[in-house]
């Protein structure tokens, strides 16, 4: 029962980290409020089933994602006119904005208590297997999407975008732009997986706005490796299971990621999943790249 | 709403403002000289505090927990540098990996301090001298205020004769502009880079100590005092000293009457401000450098 809670949090983590690294892996922008989107579509999604019936939850969860990539429409119109630490700082500040209004509109949101008993359709009810089996699906799906937009010219523009970005405006490209949808595709699984994490634990709480769930998905995206595609998915499962397992013997588990973050920026700075790969060596993915940049 | 409210609240925005100022001076002469967006500062500030904490229960004198707490912050500063952050500098992508290391070690040192403290709410009381409170015309003013802002504008005078007047000053304000051309010409640029950061992480420290009397101490400090910071070193501009400065006024004048005003959203308004400011300013009140792309 707790191990499949577990694996059910592993994969929308997954799903969270992966369409956070879209941003981060692809354009090179470092995120640092994604927390906003990720909260937003859960509050999208639970405050629509406390209001209605649970029986449209994969509705309400397209509709939080929708709502999340919405808001990023105006964040990133704003934020992305910035690069490096710029636009990290500006998107915390956007990021903890949210928070604190969340906190204080205490009719609306709940404030500090958040939102509890967000009940899961009918079909959903009864042990947490089905619902996994549905999370899994919608990730599923989800990754496949993020998976393809990767690969696609639109995937190679932005990794262009981040190693030569004055060849995209030669080419006539819009760096801006692509960035820009680029950054509203990343909030809107982002707000997925928050509507998909409303239902897993059934409440909502401003926490899930703050700044250490965005920093959390930089530390899934690089532990496991944001220059690949599945990295931030192991990255979700190492996090995931050092806080359950270390956290089961003592409450500093935040210590251990800490050491593991340290080891992995001085020691395997393109994470687990770039571990195999000597230094120099670049993957399929950055080759292709590079073939498409230089010529 | 009378005068002396408004002076008295005007007052104690300097003191926060000056508080600030301690944190994020430290945080924009890193961001300056060594090019590193350090996001542990918080925890420096966090473990001057409780250094200052445990001296005080070993000899109950604020002046010589006071001491060592800023000693000791800038001592493991210097360690965090020479050990981890130098290896670092210069790699691809370097700005997330800083914020990565430096986000790591927010979790190691407020673990550490967990781990050796305890989570409960501690608390440094004020040294007898500066118990009480002066009267100014009507508003009463506690002396402990003043003496915050009076140490801020000594630090101030002191940074401003250092950075301006002296040698020492010219090559650490050099070293934010051309580290590669001073090297070259014979200075130990990664020598100065560390004492930069240990002095600033010392500073850190200093802003934490003298905070603890008026706020309680608890391993989240740190956290809150970061976000603050950033903001005003947003403000002001990156690398800016002046600058920290200005934002830290701007801060802690919006917090201060923040709360007398709109207690429910003082918080909030300090990253509208910064918001403005980014949109409007993004390289910074006082900094002339554009960045962006437009």
């Amino acid at each position: 029962m707790h191990y499949i809670h577990l694996v059910a949090r592993v994969i929308i983590f997954s799903l969270y980290a992966v369409a956070f690294n879209l941003m981060y892996g692809t354009t090179g922008l470092v995120s640092f409020g994604h927390a906003l989107f990720y909260g937003v579509g859960a509050y999208i999604t639970g405050m629509l089933v406390k209001a209605t019936s649970p029986e449209y939850f994969l509705l309400f969860v397209i509709l939080g994602a929708a709502g999340a990539a919405f808001i990023s429409i105006f964040i990133g119109l704003l934020t992305l006119r910035l690069t490096g630490v710029y636009f990290t700082m500006l998107t915390l500040a956007f990021a903890q904005l949210a928070w604190g209004l969340t906190f204080k509109l205490y009719h609306f949101t709940g404030g500090d208590d958040g939102i509890q008993g967000i009940e899961r359709p009918a079909m959903l009810v009864g042990g947490p297997t089905k619902y996994y089996i549905f999370s899994f699906i919608v990730v599923t799906i989800c990754m496949y999407i993020l998976w393809r937009v990767r690969r696609s010219p639109f995937g190679s523009v932005l990794n262009c975008a981040r190693q030569n970005p004055q060849r995209i405006t030669f080419l006539g490209l819009n760096v801006y732009k692509n960035q820009l949808k680029a950054f509203i595709i990343s909030a809107f699984f982002a707000g997925a997986a928050g509507g998909l994490y409303a239902g897993l634990d059934g409440s909502i709480h401003p926490d899930m706005l703050h700044w250490p769930t965005s920093g959390n998905a930089i530390l899934m995206a690089t532990i496991g490796g944001m220059g690949t595609f599945f990295g931030p998915v192991v990255g979700a499962g190492i996090l995931t299971g050092l806080e359950e397992i270390v956290g089961k013997y003592t409450e500093y588990w935040s210590f251990s990621i800490g050491v593991v973050v340290l080891v992995v920026v001085l020691l395997f700075p393109r994470g687990v999943l770039g571990i195999r790969r000597a230094a120099g060596n670049k993957n399929k993915e950055e080759k292709e790249t590079e073939v498409v940049c230089n010529s | 709403m009378d005068i002396n409210t408004l002076i008295a609240q005007f007052i104690s925005g300097l003191s926060v403002a000056m508080l600030l100022f301690l944190v994020s001076s430290g945080l924009t002469l890193i961001f300056g000289v060594v090019n590193v967006l350090n996001f542990a500062h918080g925890s420096f500030y966090l473990l001057g505090t409780y250094f200052t904490y445990q001296l005080m229960q070993m000899f109950d004198n604020f002046w010589v927990g006071l001491l060592v707490g800023v000693v000791g912050a800038g001592i493991v500063g210097i360690v965090v540098e020479v050990a981890f952050l130098r290896r670092i500098y210069g790699r691809e992508q370097e700005g997330a990996f800083q914020l990565l290391m430096t986000y790591a070690f927010i979790l190691i040192i407020d673990d550490i301090v967990k781990f050796i403290w305890g989570p409960e709410y501690k608390t440094i009381p004020k040294p007898e001298s500066l118990m009480g409170s002066l009267t100014i015309g009507d508003t009463v003013v506690p002396i402990y205020n003043v003496f915050i802002i009076v140490v801020g504008l000594l630090v101030v005078l002191f940074a401003w004769y250092f950075l301006t007047k002296t040698d020492k000053g010219k090559v650490v304000r050099a070293s934010s502009l051309d580290r590669a051309m001073l090297g070259l010409l014979g200075t130990n640029v990664p020598m100065i880079m560390t004492l930069v950061f240990g002095v600033a992480t010392a500073m850190g420290g200093l802003a934490g100590i003298l905070a603890a009397p008026l706020r309680t101490v608890t391993p989240g400090a740190g956290i809150e005092v970061i976000i603050d910071s950033l903001i005003v070193v947003v403000i002001g501009g990156f690398g800016n000293f002046w600058g920290a400065l200005l934002g830290a006024l701007i801060i802690g004048e919006v917090l201060s009457f923040g709360i007398l005003w709109m207690p429910e959203l003082a918080t909030v308004l300090t990253f509208i401000v910064m918001i403005i400011v980014l949109i409007v300013k993004p390289e910074g009140l006082l900094s002339k450098k554009t960045v962006g792309r437009r």
